[in-house]
Parts: structure tokens; sequence; C-alpha cells
């Protein structure tokens, strides 16, 4: 369409549906519109988030490590319903680990994610959305977090291998001419002082379990679940 | 259910006089009261109880338990073309009835057939339940015939889906299937049915269906967030409505519009939200984003209080999100927790139903917010910006002149469906939409396609609410319409009343115009300049094929299709350098939309 077409056809006359509703001899061609750099600005601006960009207050968020627990039904599929929608999502994740709970039929899913504030709440939402999905929160701050870590390593000096398993109150699962496997557990702390004590015998092999977590006293760990009891965490709908 | 039902069918219906009624007796309401039936016609019954009374779909060996106890039920089956073909009518059937649509295929490609609707479905958060067929549970995970992992397939793209683990309990989980499909915020489900599990006997009826524990949540918005809300709305100088789908799906047209007028507030809406508020209202800026009007793209970009309902804020809505309605509070209503402050903060999050939110805060707002200046901005715009076309002399005839005559010389209740691409910007651009549940398109998936399968669901739709007075009229492009125009077939056999008007550029034009714009004018595959004559080509299918290529001829072609008793395809040659404007380039800013090309 040139700038100076010449205007009208049959086209827009005879009372035009059209969402002008003021006929064709009111309505300015396009061309003769103001161009978007004569159009007033607004000042404001949002940032990547969304979030309004306000001088008073100023929104910025920096990702965090955060523990996200879930109860769930243990029903087939749920952990491929889980991690696909971390993964669709983009969700920043560390671990994920499950297990049974006290009540039959309800497993406990685990995730350490990192993720901003806004990121953390669309986890706990979109995982509340999924139909197995009873209960999910983030884990309160000071949860009791622990992981499982085994580690195979060179067997040259077995005795300062079992010294540094001693201090990291570890086990040793097996003892060969070659390797010892030895078992850890702890928070991410302990274990990751421990990988730093083992490495001078020279690490061949690691399995770790990703960290699990429980919240700590009377708090639920799972919103609306109730601690203390053998089980009867709520239903949905909490 | 007689036992008879149950029997192996070996000599097919080929000759019965009546398939409807297949000497069964009556088939209405004695379903699983015998001692023994079988899952597919527990399957049946569930879905007899649930309310569906339409379902299309195709046949194939893993589904036949299926179709067999549909036999002799009262649900309509309408036999499809293609699997897809059945799923975009499901959906279309489901946006215009405001029942959940209802779809089924067989196992392997029947059910990947399927995605492309089910997904489709799922990003425009339509109700629909698709079944499928499945390999004899002992066969799952041997690769068998025609096996596809239809669940993990599906996954992604449905609300929920479920495996069915026997013929006991295979009705009830239809059934749940069924309400989960509308309940909260609507979306697909499906239920993949193992031929074993359909053909077994069992002697479990099923029960009335509700949705699962925490699906179907609280409609009313928590009364002090209302409250706070209420408030910013009363103290904003430039508010803004912006209704999305959800006030469409949540029947809750008639309380946004008395919000808008109560109070005063311009509206605009979102692309699915298009007939939620009339467009002929004064208060009315029609729909914001790429291809919106430049007004409601000027308005949302310079509100202080934007009220949003049922929307998503998709990015073809927001543009790039640092200039989306920069300067606004947000009120944002939905049912989905999980759409609050995902794409775009929300001050004042309202969760729950649109209809029941709305009408709480209408209730809440003790004073209409002075916004008189605001208005008479919002009309300067509409005076500036109008939507435009030129119909020079020397230039081919113009699609938009064919969007207006449709318009003029059909009712309001009118449904519209088309595909996707320029046709359906036009479709949506130059058509004034005043009713919900009239404009049934492919918003978030962009299903090219998408037209001639949902006119064939919505036609039918109409005829079953016993609306056969209302028109239907399929916008499509000649790209779209190739892909599915199969199910003009369908059209054909069942008579449908249908109108499908082809905007034929011979070019897949969007993509031609983004060529244009971005890539140099290099058009690479988006010329369809092989296009076959589409009104020879619906004679052949037989329907009435008639052929447009002059201003002159569009108002008797018009006419000529809408007295037709039949499905009409009319292939309006259309300009093929004409471009679709106003355009907010993707990630720009509303406000900034370029009104002609060399803006971009």
């Amino acid at each position: 369409m040139s700038d100076d077409a010449p205007d009208a056809r049959p086209a827009t006359d005879g009372g035009s549906a059209s969402d002008a509703g003021s006929g064709a001899e009111a309505r300015p061609a396009a061309a003769d519109q103001p161009a978007p750099e004569e159009r007033e600005q607004p000042e404001g601006r949002r940032n990547l988030e969304g979030i309004r960009i306000d001088p008073v207050v100023e929104a910025e968020h920096d990702s965090r490590r955060a523990v996200i627990s879930a109860l769930v039904e243990d029903e087939p599929g749920v952990l491929a319903r889980v991690s696909g929608l971390v993964s669709r999502r983009q969700f920043n994740i560390e671990s994920l680990t499950v297990g049974p709970t006290t009540v039959e039929g309800h497993s406990r899913i685990t995730m350490v994610v990192e993720e901003t504030d806004p990121g953390i709440d669309q986890i706990e939402k979109q995982m509340a959305k999924l139909k197995p999905v009873i209960s999910v929160g983030e884990v309160s701050g000071d949860a009791v977090t622990a992981e499982l870590v085994l580690l195979k390593v060179e067997a040259d000096d077995p005795a300062a291998v079992h010294a540094v398993t001693e201090m990291y109150d570890g086990r040793t699962l097996d003892a060969g001419p070659r390797t010892i496997t030895v078992q850890l557990t702890g928070d991410e702390d302990r274990i990751d002082d421990a990988l730093d004590a083992f490495r001078q015998f020279g690490i061949l092999e690691i399995a770790r379990t990703g960290q699990t977590a429980l919240a700590r006293g009377d708090t639920p760990t799972a919103p609306g679940e109730k601690p203390g009891t053998a089980g009867e965490p709520t239903t949905h709908g909490d | 259910m007689s036992d008879t039902a149950a029997q192996p069918r070996e000599d097919d219906a080929e000759d019965t006089d009546d398939p409807t009624e297949g000497g069964t007796g009556d088939p209405s309401d004695d379903h699983g009261s015998g001692p023994v039936s079988t899952g597919a016609e527990s399957v049946v019954a569930a879905l007899e109880t649930a309310g569906a009374e339409t379902a299309f779909g195709v046949q194939g060996g893993a589904i036949m338990p299926v179709y067999d106890a549909l036999y002799s039920s009262s649900i309509r089956h309408v036999t499809m073309a293609h699997e897809q073909g059945a799923a975009h009518a499901a959906d279309a059937y489901g946006v215009v009835a405001g029942e959940p649509g209802l779809c089924l295929a067989t196992s392997g490609p029947g059910a990947t057939n399927l995605v492309t609707g089910i997904a489709d479905a799922d990003m425009d958060s339509d109700a629909m339940l698709a079944l499928t067929g499945q390999v004899p549970t002992e066969f799952v995970g041997n690769d068998a015939f025609q096996e596809t992992d239809t669940v993990g397939v599906t996954r992604p793209i449905t609300k929920h889906n479920y495996f069915a683990h026997g013929a006991d309990s295979v009705g009830d989980t239809v059934g749940e299937a069924f309400e989960l499909a509308r309940a909260g915020r609507p979306g697909p489900t499906l239920v993949d049915l193992p031929k074993d599990v359909t053909q077994d006997e069992t002697n479990e009826t099923p029960g009335p269906a509700t949705a699962p524990p925490g699906t179907d949540p609280d409609p009313n918005a928590d009364a002090d967030a209302v409250e706070a809300a209420a408030r910013a709305i009363e103290a904003a100088e430039r508010p803004l409505c912006l209704f999305g789908g959800g006030v469409i799906k949540a029947e809750a047209s008639d309380a946004a519009r008395s919000f808008a007028r109560t109070y005063g507030i311009p509206v605009t809406t979102t692309m699915p939200g298009i007939g939620s508020f009339p467009e002929d209202d004064d208060l009315c800026l029609s729909w914001a984003g790429m291809h919106g009007t430049g007004y409601a793209n000027m308005a949302i970009t310079h509100t202080d209080c934007l009220i949003a309902v049922g929307t998503r804020f998709d990015d073809r809505l927001t543009g790039g999100i640092d200039t989306f309605a920069p300067e606004a509070e947000v009120v944002h209503v939905d049912i989905d927790p999980a759409e609050i402050s995902k794409n775009v903060h929300a001050d004042y999050p309202l969760i729950g139903d649109a209809d029941r939110v709305l009408d709480q805060l209408t209730a809440a707002v003790r004073e209409a917010p002075d916004a008189e200046a605001w208005r008479d901005r919002c009309a300067e715009w509409k005076e500036t910006y109008p939507l435009t076309y030129a119909t020079p002399d020397d230039e081919p005839l113009k699609p938009q002149f064919v969007v207006e005559a449709f318009d003029e010389a059909t009712d309001d209740d009118t449904i519209v469906t088309t595909g996707v691409g320029q046709h359906q910007m036009w479709a949506s651009q130059f058509w004034t939409y005043t009713e919900p549940r009239t404009w049934v398109s492919s918003h978030g998936l962009g299903t090219m396609g998408y037209g001639v399968p949902a006119a064939v669901g919505a036609r039918v739709a109409a005829d079953t609410m016993g609306e056969e007075d209302r028109d239907v009229v399929c916008f499509d492009g000649d790209g779209s319409f190739l892909m599915t125009m199969q199910e003009l077939s369908v059209a054909v056999r069942e008579d449908l009343n249908i109108t499908i008007a082809v905007l034929n550029n011979e070019y897949i034009g969007m993509v031609r115009q983004w060529q244009d714009a971005f890539y140099e004018g290099r058009h690479m595959a988006s010329d369809y300049t092989w296009m076959p004559e589409f009104d020879k080509l619906a004679e052949a299918f037989g329907a009435l094929g008639l052929r447009v290529d002059d201003y002159d001829e569009v108002a008797p072609a018009v006419e000529e299709a809408l007295d037709y008793d039949g499905p009409v395809v009319i292939d309006f040659h259309v300009d093929p350098e004409e471009n679709v404007l106003p355009m907010v380039p993707s990630g720009g800013a509303n406000g900034q939309f370029a009104a002609v090309e060399d803006q971009l």
C-alpha cells in the first residue's frame, strides 16, 4: 500500500461495520497517523520479571537456594510429571529426591532449586496444579537437610582412608585390594568438606542422592502436613 | 444395557436402516444396571451421565470397543476425516457450547494425530476430553503394532491424563476426566484406554463424577484483597479494563459489561477475549497486542490502573515486557494462582472465578474513578488511529473488504472461525464482535488449519443447541485451508451450513509479510502460487464452490453463500501484497506500533 494511494473504492462506503465506526471520510489513512516517534511516551518501565520499576519500591531479585517439599500421591508417572514440569519451565534445579512417607500411597518429593523469589513462587504454584500433588511449599530456612553419598577411592593407603572415613562419621561398605567404597551422610557443607578430604586418595566414582529435608520442630514440612503423627497429611485444597 | 449390545458385532451395520437405534431397545437410562457390562459400555455410560452429547473422532483397531458401545448410545458421533480435525472440532464445539468437547482416536497414529488439537486446547484453556485407544495392557511397553506412549506424549499438553487400569474403574476415570476438563481453569484431559480394559466385563457402574479434590477452587477472591483493589480503582485517573478469554469461559461477560459501564472504565480485550465486551460500545477500544488497534495499544501504554481479568499476559499481547503498561498498577483477576505475577507483576492479585470476582469488585468500588479526561483521551486515540485500509483502483481486491462484507450481511450471533495467519488478523480486526462465543480461533498455539474443522465443530454445537439459524463463517487462508480441507467432506456428509471464505493471496502471507519487513524481501518457501482451484475442489467434495476476483462480485457471492443450504467455499483472490497493520514488532513497545510498513 503506497503512501499516496488514492483512497476509496467501494471499500469503506456504505456504513462500514469496521471498528472505526465513523465512516470512510472520517478515517485518517494509516500513513497520515502520527508516526511512532511523534506519539506521547510514558516514562515508566518494567523489569524483566514484569515488575513496575517504581522509584519508591525498587524490586530486584537475586536467585537463592530453596528447598521445596511436596507431598504427592504415589501413582505411576508422578515423577515424570514433576520432572517434566521442571524442565519445560526451565526451572533451575540442583537435586530431586523421592521416597515414601508415613502414609501409604503418599510420597515426598524434595527439590533443591536455585531461583529468584518469583521463580520459587512459580515452581510452587505450577507444582500445585499437578493433580497428584497434594501439598507443596518451601521448607523454612533452617530445615534439617541431609544427603547420602557413596564414594569409591583408590586403596593405596587403606589406613588413611579409614581415618578420614571415621573423621566424617562415614562407613566403609566395601574394601578390596584396589578400591574402597565409603558411605557418607550429612548436610551439603559437611559432604563438600569430606569430598575435599578424600580427594587426596584419588576418587574413582561418586553417587550422590541429592538433598532431602524436613522442617524443624512442629513446623510442617509441606504446607498443611501434620507433624509428629502417623501421617494424616491434609489433602488438596489447603 | 442389554447383553446383546455386549456381543461382538461381526457383520457390521452396512444395511441397517437406522444405525442410531440398532435394535437393542431403549439405550438411554439403563447403562451398567445389568449384572455385566463391558469397560467400553462403562465409558459410554460415564460420558452420558456427565452430559456429553456429541463426539468427534476416527475409528481404529484399539478404540473399536468404545465405538461399538457408542453404537447404541444417545451420544451423536461425527466421523471426521483426520484425528487432528476431530480434536479441533471438539475444541470449537466446546467453545461454542460452553461444555467440554469430546474427541476419540485409536492408538498410535490416531493418538499422535490428536496431539496438535490437544496442544491447541491446552494453550487456549479450552475444556476437552480426548479418549484414545491403546494396545492391550499386556502388550504395553513392547512396541506393539500401533503402540505409542500416549500418556507420555500428551503429559505436557494436558491438564492431566490418565491410563485406564481396569474395566471396573474405567467409567469413573472417564467421568472424572470429563469433570476435571471444565473444573477451575479449563483445559484438555485425556484417558488412554487399553483394549483389554474396554473389552473386559465388569459389574461396576460408574457413579456421578466430580473433579478431583483441589482442582475446583473457591470462586470468590479474598475479601480484603478485593477491598484493596477497589481502593486502587477508585483512585485511578487512567483506569483500563483488559478482558481476556477467561471472562468468556467463566460466563462473566455480563458481569464484565456491568462493571465497566457502572464505573465508566474503557475496555480493551485480548484476542481470546473478543466478544466479552461489545466492540460497538463507546467504552470499547477493541483488542490490544501485536496486531491490535492503535487506540487499544495507546490506552494500554498509558493506563495507570490496569484491571486485567482472565488473561495470562501472552507475549503477543504485552510486546516487550519493559514497556507493557509501564505506569499501571495491575489488578489481576484469575482462577489460576500460577498466572498471578507469572509474566506481569500483579499489584492486586485476585484469585477467583471471573464472574464472581467482577461482581465482588462492582460491589466493592464505592465511587467511580474520576476518568472523564481519560475517556476523552481514549476517544481521541480512536479518531487518530483508526483501523483502515486503502482500495486503490490499480490494486486487487482487499481482504479486509471481504470481512466487512460478511459482517454487514450477517447477524450479531454469527460464529466466526479462522485458521492462523493474515486472514485471522483481518477477521478479528474488521469484524465487529458483540457477543461471547462468536469468535472461535487458535490463539496460543497458532495452529494453521484450525478453521475448517472448527467450523464443523461450531456448526454442530449451534445445531445441538437448537440454534440452526445462526450463521457459521470460516475465514481461512490458502495455506491454512490446504492443511485441513479434507474436513469439508464431513461438512458435506452431515449437510452442515457453513461458509468458508478463503482469503487467497497465494502466499503463506504472514510469513511473506515478515520476510518483507525483516528478511529483505527474500520469499523463501512462502510463495503459494501452486494452490489448487479451491472452488472446483469444493465442487469435487460436493460443496458449493464460488470464485471471486473483484469488488462487485463480493456482495452477490456472500449473499449466495449465506442463502445456500449446505457447505460453501468461496475462493476470494485478494491482493497478495496486502499487509496486516498496525503491527507491534516482536518484543517492541505497544505504543510504538507501526501504522504503515516503513515504520517497522
